[in-house]
């Protein structure tokens, strides 16, 4: 073994031992299928892998440590790096998470809005899973096709809040911005986009296509009883056959109000979860489409009233000395919630995304921990590997969409 | 005189506190007689030394020792086939222990608890990996974060933090920026340890600004080339503007061709 301490070049990427007949070989952490940071330590056998080990911890940024030294407020724009794909689903979580502690509710009209950013952030992540784990597998076009739709979803983020990819779209108790002219209709015509490409171009360069077919089929086959007890959630749970979708078992939000369907395969295999990835795209404008209706008959008002945490609307303050009052101790201390403890699930598009507050009643949270579906999914990896050629390899971290923003936070 | 922070707890704190101000609790309510969570509470027994319902979820206060046999309880009598997320809370500076949780979920029924045990400082917790796979990731981490040994866990090694790391980030004793390990940390593993007087310690405050480091800062407004030495004081650079782009078409110029004129 050289000297790792030293600024001579050896060859990191080539870790190349022969025991017995096995190869061990190091995929990732630059590995551009490795989604990111994953490394993954393999042992090969001819082609087929014997053992797994992922090995995480590259993009590691100790948020949950950041947690504990900034403010409820202050910490919210720091959920974006989280799962950096769909932004909003992770503000949207710290915020409920934080909502619960406060025992208030956003205004009917913010609901709206933050489910409506929740549904396209979820249309952005999986357009960027089909494109990406295409492109994995080998399917160059779509995954051009795709990034297409997801620019025109990105410039809808754009429209409303000013950003692409970290959005903090969504404060604690509301949104900050009512939607702008022609939103709406530009969202509505999105999501005729949308469905005409999932049908027709996604669809059908994929759906029948014989090579995506022979690549995914039966390959990353977890039984139901796996997947619970490794802690899979969203698509991962629903491939294995296990209709459980947050948003309907524990609705939160409108989701209760709404009308959709949660696709599940029985096929456990990473065809059946592409299969629902699509289908989720599709059932997310359904309910895009529903919440435009439900906005019109909405009250104007975006924050919830709660002037010990919140700070009153930005007319207030400037017109009441009190509101004025209130505003300059929330930015100057913070808010401090009651002492307690909340764990609050959300169905972020890749899973259960879950918030645990612990609080002593400071400004400062006494502990955060963020639970993040990506993580569990990389930890499943190590059994799900085993006994498959290596060429799959790429595919069953394909069809696990990690984000190593969130595994590693 | 340095104001005094306290060294077992460097978490920020707020510098303003109302005196008579005391935090309210989030309510606790009692487990209903006859729902879904009465059952387990039932299923449990005396295990349970406290029970009570916090935002819509069972919270069970138990001991440290009879982890694994609540949650296999939990998990083969109550339908909990799922623990989504364990972890730790540090509460060494003001009990000396460690509190640890367990979120269960129950897919039929849709419903969570929270397992909630104390653990005392040095102490290790039995593993829970051969009930739910989950813990495998979860307890290393834990293990990783916080430095409580779990036994009998297959595997436990550092997860995040890299295997020659000292300290447990998670701690309330562990400063935002890293302590003095962290600071020699890159500088041992790139150049050497016998370089640590030539590079310096790693600065890892990342609010930190150097006015005169021109290579790292930008200079809005006062731009110097990349790299420029400013530390005597900065060269007078005149506003100059660019003298091809704006062309004076009322003066005849000498750039058009004779046709167009």
């Amino acid at each position: 073994m050289q000297q790792p301490n030293k600024l001579t070049p050896f060859f990191e990427n080539l870790n190349f031992e022969r025991e017995d007949n096995t190869m061990v070989i190091n995929f990732g952490p630059q590995h551009p299928s490795a989604h990111g940071q994953l490394r993954l330590v393999l042992e090969l056998e001819g082609e087929q892998v014997v053992k797994a080990y992922p090995d995480i911890g590259y993009l590691h940024r100790g948020i949950e440590k950041m947690a504990e030294n900034m403010t409820y407020n202050e910490f919210l724009p720091t959920t974006d790096r989280l799962d950096y794909i769909a932004s909003t689903s992770n503000n949207y979580a710290y915020a409920l998470a934080v909502e619960k502690l406060l025992g208030i509710e956003a205004p009917r009209r913010a609901q709206v809005i933050r489910t409506m950013l929740l549904e396209l952030n979820r249309i952005i992540s999986h357009l960027f899973f089909v494109a990406t784990h295409a492109l994995d597998v080998g399917a160059m076009s779509v995954f051009l096709y795709a990034f297409r739709e997801r620019e025109f979803a990105m410039d809808l983020m754009e429209d409303y809040c000013g950003a692409r990819l970290t959005h903090s779209a969504v404060r604690i108790g509301g949104v900050p911005l009512d939607l702008p002219t022609d939103w709406l209709t530009n969202v509505l015509t999105f999501c005729d986009k949308v469905d005409y490409e999932v049908e027709h171009t996604y669809g059908a360069l994929l759906n029948e296509n014989r090579i995506w077919k022979m690549r995914l089929e039966d390959v990353g086959v977890i039984s139901a009883e796996d997947a619970l007890s490794w802690g899979c959630s969203g698509p991962m749970i629903r491939g294995s056959g296990i209709k459980y979708d947050i948003r309907k078992e524990e609705p939160y939000e409108l989701y209760s109000e709404l009308d959709f369907d949660i696709p599940i395969s029985e096929r456990c295999d990473s065809y059946g979860r592409f299969m629902i990835y699509m289908e989720e795209m599709v059932q997310s404008t359904k309910i895009i489409r529903q919440l435009t209706r439900m906005y019109k008959d909405t009250e104007p008002q975006l924050m919830a009233h709660a002037p010990q945490y919140i700070s009153a609307p930005k007319e207030e303050i400037m017109t009441q000395n009190y509101a004025l009052m209130q505003h300059f101790v929330l930015v100057t201390q913070g808010m401090r919630p009651p002492k307690g403890e909340v764990y609050v699930p959300t169905e972020s598009p890749k899973g259960e995304l879950g918030f645990y507050i612990k609080s002593e009643g400071e400004p400062y949270a006494y502990r955060l921990k963020c639970r993040a579906p990506s993580f569990f999914h990389t930890g499943l990896l190590q059994e799900l590997l085993v006994g498959t050629y290596l060429a799959d390899v790429v595919t069953i971290i394909g069809t696990t969409n990690i984000v190593f923003g969130e595994v590693d936070r | 005189m340095r104001k005094y922070t306290p060294k077992d707890n460097v978490q920020k704190h707020s510098y303003y506190t109302d005196r008579f101000w005391v935090a309210p609790r989030v309510p606790r309510e009692a487990v209903a007689e006859g729902s879904h969570f009465a059952s387990v509470v039932e299923a449990i027994g005396t295990q349970a030394k406290e029970c009570y319902i916090e935002v819509g979820q069972l919270v069970l206060q138990i001991e440290s020792t009879e982890n694994f046999a609540v949650l296999q309880t939990l998990k083969e009598q109550c339908g909990y086939t799922q623990c989504s997320e364990q972890s730790a809370v540090d509460y060494l500076a003001q009990d000396g222990e460690f509190e640890l949780f367990y979120q269960l979920l129950n897919i039929t029924e849709a419903k969570r608890v929270r397992v909630v045990c104390r653990i005392k400082e040095g102490e290790a917790i039995e593993s829970v990996v051969p009930l739910f796979k989950s813990a495998n990731f979860a307890e290393r981490e834990i293990f990783d974060m916080f430095g409580i040994k779990v036994n009998n866990h297959p595997f436990l090694k550092r997860i995040i933090m890299p295997d020659d790391w000292e300290g447990h980030p998670l701690l309330k004793t562990y400063p935002m920026i890293g302590d003095e390990f962290a600071s020699w940390y890159e500088v041992d593993k790139i150049f050497g340890k016998e370089y640590r007087d030539v590079i310096g310690p790693e600065n890892r405050d990342q609010s930190r600004i150097d006015r005169y480091d021109t290579k790292r800062f930008s200079r809005v407004g006062y731009e110097v080339p990349f790299g420029a030495d400013i530390s005597e004081g900065e060269k007078e650079n005149p506003i100059a503007y660019s003298e091809t782009v704006l062309v004076d078409y009322t003066q005849e110029s000498g750039k058009q061709l004779d046709e167009r004129r």
